[in-house]
């Protein structure tokens, strides 16, 4: 943080708030615990926050399951090809393969060969029904029957099949790959094979029966090549079948917990394979979670530690060393052992949640004064005083120092001191005043830990995954199947269950039959 | 104004297995004269033509029998021993257990009637004897 922004350290930081405890009267309980609290600071401001060393291919994580080395840059997120896609790429895609293959370090043969083949096959497919009406013209066109209209209109139905076929299949493969799963996309795979089959198949036909015979029923062709291009598009409707619409309905409900802090969401998934289910938690993982702040864990670990610190195992039965025995024995002697770490940990809580909403209090209040002094001129007005006209990223400068202390010391109390530099918290302001936001608005972004999308690039923690299942990444969700998402610094667990067969019964109620009477208790004294 | 008190205590079978609902206690209310009214100093709630779930004083909520709601310091009901929270079986030999709240009304305030004769039940008439039932 620059000069601009208050440094003083977190000590002197207790220190003055216990001096305004002791002026206000509160219980001297507060004291009493500064000096834990004071050396969790400490510890907080001395911790370093790993940060995933870039320069770094994850191999060797679970390697059993990822058969390809990760792409180190960004693994997951950017512009990483899948393994095989459907027909051909355009000239875009093809351009940034070449990109990609320049900037990256690991080449994966694997997944090229893949896109290879599938941009091959394609080709080929879409230009076969026009060589099979093109060769016989070719070949032996002076032999060749004329046919009139009838073929004139063949000629055009396969023009415009072949348009409705280009754009289908545009629309439904051409996308920008947006991760790179570990085993191949089975139905991707089983398309392509039937594809190549099923074209195999025609050509063969073709060359045995008309290449070969030279036939000159030239509307006997051309209908042939019809009925390929109409195959062609009912396999296109298998393909958005099997590809997009079957998972739609949800069947199963995944429950994602974070391994570290007990975060957990549930998601409705259709019937995917494990290896597509984990894309889709991942997805939503950085939107749906706060983001993951190892400075908030360090509390229980060291609870936990003091718990069973102390202890020591006499073993007066003589020599033999029962090791299961004495941690047994350890454990027993803990759990009985009266201590006051509960006592601990309530009051800590209690005291760190006051400082919080204090801390709040004052942060509230420093960003609505330091937003009065800004006002947005009208375009009139403009005119009128030329001198003293800020854009919004000058205005923000000028109103940041006011508000620049109570920022940093919640931030600090909250622990997200490093999610934010100065820098993004001043383009965060200018954007909110170009954009007349009231001060909560600009402040809703710091006064709780948003979900993993909001903050840099840098300070997330969760770049790499890695898929761990006991099934087939490849098999399809089951009732009752947990696979985890590792990464380096923690984990997802994921528990798929089904969702219940429901009986829906209907019955039927008469409008007319809503009747009431008066129920009485009266009393009479006789 | 003389009261009676006698207690019944029926419907006892030998192992007393089977207590059936009533300990029943039998009360002589003479009628005071206040002005032109004959009155005798309690009030009364329920009825099959009332709700029986809000009556304070049943066990059974379902029960729509007419019950002692209120007995004022001093009126003849309360020298002849009536309670709160009694249940009216019987006035003078007619059932109550099956009438209407103002039925029940007119059951207790006959003019000619000088003395009213109730059949009564007590709920903690009926506690103490299952108790001394079960030791």
């Amino acid at each position: 943080m620059s000069a601009a922004m208050d440094t003083e350290s977190t000590y002197s930081g207790y220190s003055h708030y216990s001096g305004h405890s002791k002026k206000a009267h509160r219980q001297g309980s507060r004291d009493r615990h500064k000096s834990p609290r004071s050396k969790d600071g400490s510890r907080s401001e001395k911790s370093v926050t790993i940060q995933t060393p870039p320069a770094e291919p994850l191999l060797g994580n679970d390697a059993s399951r990822t058969e390809e080395g990760q792409d180190d840059n960004w693994g997951e997120t950017t512009t990483a090809i899948t393994g095989t896609s459907e027909h051909s790429i355009s000239q875009e895609d093809i351009a940034r393969i070449s990109k990609d293959l320049e900037d990256s370090v690991g080449l994966d043969c694997k997944r090229y060969l893949g896109l290879t083949v599938a941009a091959v096959l394609g080709l080929l497919v879409f230009l076969t029904p026009i060589a099979f009406i093109l060769l016989p013209q070719i070949l032996w066109r002076d032999d060749l029957e004329p046919c009139g209209t009838v073929c004139e209109g063949l000629f055009i139905s396969v023009a415009f099949k072949l348009l409705i076929l280009l754009i289908g299949t545009w629309a439904l493969f051409f996308r920008q790959p947006k991760a790179d799963i570990p085993r191949v996309f089975v139905f991707r795979a089983l398309l392509m094979v039937l594809i190549f089959l099923f074209v195999f198949s025609y050509w063969l036909f073709y060359g045995v029966r008309i290449l070969d015979s030279k036939d000159t029923n030239y509307q006997g062709i051309v209908q042939y090549a019809v009925s390929l291009v109409d195959a062609l598009l009912f396999i296109h409707y298998l393909a958005i079948v099997l590809l997009e619409l079957r998972q739609l309905q949800p069947m199963f409900t995944v429950k994602v917990v974070r391994s570290t802090d007990g975060e957990s969401r549930y998601y409705s998934l259709g019937h995917l394979s494990i290896q597509r289910a984990a894309l889709v938690v991942l997805e939503n993982y950085y939107r749906d979670f706060p983001v993951y702040n190892p400075a908030l864990l360090t509390a229980s670990k060291s609870r936990a530690a003091k718990h069973m610190a102390g202890l020591k195992v006499y073993n007066v039965d003589g020599p033999g060393n029962n090791a299961s025995g004495q941690s047994r024995a350890m454990i027993a002697a803990a759990a009985r052992r009266r201590d006051s770490s509960h006592n601990e940990l309530y009051y800590e809580e209690a005291d760190h949640e006051r400082r919080v909403k204090k801390r709040r209090a004052r942060l509230v209040v420093a960003v609505e004064e330091a937003f009065t002094h800004i006002k947005r001129l009208q375009a009139e007005e403009q005119q009128k005083a030329p001198g003293e006209m800020m854009d919004s990223r000058e205005a923000a400068q000028a109103i940041f120092p006011s508000m620049a202390r109570a920022l940093q010391k919640y931030l600090r109390t909250t622990r997200q001191q490093q999610y934010h530099s100065m820098e993004s918290i001043l383009q965060h302001l200018s954007f909110c005043i170009t954009n007349n936001m009231t001060p909560k608005a600009f402040l809703e972004r710091y006064l709780s830990p948003g979900p993993t999308l909001q903050y840099d690039r840098d300070r997330w923690f969760s770049k790499q995954w890695t898929l761990v299942s006991e099934e087939a990444v490849t098999s399809g969700l089951q009732d009752g199947i947990v696979f985890v998402l590792k990464c380096l610094d923690f984990s997802l667990v994921a528990n798929v269950k089904k969702i219940p067969f429901i009986k829906l019964s209907e019955e039927f109620i008469d409008p007319k039959s809503h009747k009431f009477v008066l129920r009485l208790q009266s009393e009479t004294s006789v | 104004l003389g009261a009676q008190l006698y207690n019944g205590v029926s419907a006892l079978l030998p192992a007393g297995r089977f207590l059936f609902c009533c300990h029943r206690q039998r009360i002589e209310i003479h009628k005071l004269r206040q002005g032109d009214n004959l009155i005798l100093g309690f009030s009364i709630g329920g009825g099959i033509d009332q709700d029986p779930t809000q009556n304070p004083f049943s066990e059974d909520k379902t029960d729509k029998g007419i019950y002692v709601t209120r007995v004022t310091e001093g009126g003849p009901a309360e020298i002849a021993g009536l309670q709160i929270g009694d249940k009216i079986m019987q006035v003078n030999g007619w059932d109550m257990t099956m009438v209407t709240h103002d039925q029940a009304r007119k059951r207790l305030t006959k003019r000619n009637e000088e003395v009213v004769r109730l059949l009564v039940t007590r709920q903690s008439l009926q506690k103490a004897v299952q108790q001394s039932m079960m030791s």
